[in-house]
């Protein structure tokens, strides 16, 4: 397989449990400094990396996912499908099959199940996403539909447009199965912490969950102020590497606040992020010579 | 029970910090956190004497009986959460990717596939004489987050239906634990945050709200770090007719609070003054709303 010899630049995912602890933030900085890069924004509840990219608009589509439609002639209302249907997106009320397509998980059952072939599958579109540049990175984002219930197609088809360049992935916030879904094909993640009790205990909820996933990974301690560090106490107590620190600093609140990127605006912290990028490309190739199966 | 919710769109933007004031503000006897991956009121409220744990389970996952399965690949070819996996001598299933629709064991040709129960979070009920606090933990990576939230609610209403009112921590976001958390909320006050990031997230929660029908209420959070920003959303609700509850300024004595495990309620600092104005408009709100 030569192809999978064939050197690609890493994937890293910044993710962090908590909101707010700064993960966009990252995100666009460590792209903003890497000679090239592709950011890929999997937040897509609430998308927020194309509000600092304000990226060119070089290709859209719409995300679809398969729903069941019923040929109302052919229907008995037999009940089957209802039956099957785990997740109770279909109803039959009197002998009217209703279908509920903000339930659906589009897993094909109930066409199966049909005896008398009377359901169908057509696309239904549940966001939308977009490839641009800005500068030397590659903006990949999307967006769900608002009353939508899962992300995870639009996180799939956003990660399908993955190239071989740098990639940094900016996850949504929690530990659900839409995080695990952005961390996929991630080769290093970095958990971004803010220095507060609901930091830490978010940050050992994702630290959790990317040593499940046997992910190797690092912290970076965001808006940090003098005084005690419950993250930090937690990653020294945890063996966790810490590639940097970004001091809480009104200025950069203010240009992250209006959408500007720091990295390219100031040289201060331009230097900040790449030392942190070239920290975890590091730990990345640290990581390959160990595991020469990669 | 009356139900307020605390939302944001945006994370971070202090839900948890105003959820935990507002109940110690209303002296609550009931209230809940529904963001279950990523749950944080039980670190600022008071330890309870009684504490009831249960598991909460999602739907059933596939299992596959390795003796039974001749390798046939149907289930694999079948499954849309690419949650089969194929080995030497039989398939297995990935649980973390597994949604437990069951297709694979309705087609399996040999019946190697069973439907086993399986945990996906604990539900946890804290209560102090008749003050209760409902909340839950998701097993990392778990899906069906909208019905453990569900769980939740359903818990705290079990016990606390004859309270006046609960107060509800809500999770970030838009999908289906936001969804799930908002379903006969009374009013929902929305955290909001004064830059670009914050204004595009809060348009994006109002308007789910709105789908949902439920009445809202604005505040912003850490005014001061862009009040540009802040007049700006001041403006939208005005605007779009949106009651706006006023504005808390940033303040270091919140992170202090919360290393402390206290509420900023409990110092005199900006914030404190500020989240109890926030506070008593909201509640207004609420009986307003109540009325209507």
């Amino acid at each position: 397989m030569q192809a999978s010899i064939m050197a690609t630049d890493p994937t890293i995912a910044i993710l962090s449990g908590k909101g707010g602890t700064g993960k966009t933030l990252l995100s666009v900085n460590l792209s903003s400094v890497a000679a090239m890069a592709t950011y890929i924004d999997c937040d897509v509840e609430e998308p927020n990396g194309n509000l600092f990219f304000k990226p060119s608009r070089e290709f859209e589509k719409l995300v679809t996912v398969k729903k069941p439609v019923v040929d109302e002639t052919l229907c008995d209302g037999c009940h089957k499908c209802v039956d099957f249907c785990a997740f109770n997106a279909l109803a039959l009320i009197g002998k009217r099959l209703m279908i509920f397509d903000e339930i659906c998980h589009s897993c094909g059952g109930c066409i199966y199940v049909c005896p008398q072939k009377a359901l169908s599958e057509s696309e239904r579109p549940i966001g939308e996403m977009s490839i641009g540049h800005s500068g030397s990175v590659r903006c990949i984002s999307g967006t769900m539909n608002i009353g939508e219930s899962s992300g995870v197609p639009i996180i799939e088809a956003l990660l399908k447009h993955k190239d071989g360049n740098l990639t940094i992935i900016d996850a949504p916030p929690g530990s659900s199965c839409l995080v695990t879904e952005s961390i996929r094909l991630a080769d290093f993640c970095i958990l971004v912490a803010e220095p507060t009790i609901f930091g830490s205990h978010n940050l050992a909820m994702v630290h959790q969950l990317v040593t499940l996933l046997g992910k190797k990974h690092a912290v970076v301690l965001n808006k940090t102020l003098e005084g005690v560090n419950p993250s930090e106490e937690y990653c020294k107590k945890n063996n966790i590497p810490i590639l940097g620190n970004i001091p809480f600093d009104k200025r950069l609140g203010k240009m992250n606040s209006e959408g500007r990127i720091a990295a390219r605006e100031d040289a201060h912290y331009h230097k900040l992020f790449s030392a942190i990028l070239e920290k975890a490309l590091k730990e990345v190739s640290d990581e390959t010579a160990a595991d020469p199966q990669r | 029970m009356k139900q307020l919710l605390i939302l944001s769109g945006k994370g971070g933007t202090g839900k948890t910090t105003i959820a935990s004031a507002f109940i110690k503000l209303a002296q609550a006897k009931a209230y809940a956190d529904c963001d279950v991956d990523a749950p944080n009121l039980h670190l600022v409220m008071h330890p309870f004497p009684q504490e009831k744990a249960s598991d909460y389970h999602g739907l059933d996952k596939a299992v596959i009986n390795a003796e039974a399965c001749t390798n046939c690949g149907i289930c694999l070819d079948a499954c849309r959460f690419h949650a089969i996996e194929k080995h030497e001598t039989s398939h297995t299933v990935d649980p973390i990717a597994c949604e437990g629709c069951t297709l694979c064991a309705y087609l399996c040709p040999q019946q190697a596939i069973t439907m086993e129960k399986a945990k996906a979070g604990e539900l946890k009920l804290f209560s102090n004489g008749d003050e209760h606090f409902s909340t839950a933990t998701l097993l990392m990576g778990s899906g069906t987050t909208g019905m453990l939230v569900t769980k939740v609610k359903e818990q705290l209403k079990q016990v606390s239906d004859a309270t006046e009112f609960a107060i509800i921590d809500g999770s970030p976001g838009i999908g289906c634990p936001v969804i799930a958390s908002l379903t006969g909320v009374d009013l929902a006050l929305i955290v909001a945050e004064p830059s670009v990031s914050g204004i595009s997230d809060m348009k994006r929660i109002i308007e789910t709200s709105a789908k949902l029908g439920v009445t809202i209420a604005v505040c912003v959070n850490k005014s001061d770090t862009n009040d540009e920003l802040s007049s700006r959303i001041e403006t939208f609700c005005w605007k779009e007719g949106i009651f706006f509850a006023g504005r808390i300024p940033f303040d270091p004595m919140a992170v202090r609070a919360v290393n402390e495990g206290k509420s900023v309620i409990e110092y005199s600092c900006d914030s404190g003054t500020a989240v109890r104005q926030v506070y008593d408009k909201t509640l207004q709100m609420l009986k307003e709303t109540i009325r209507r």
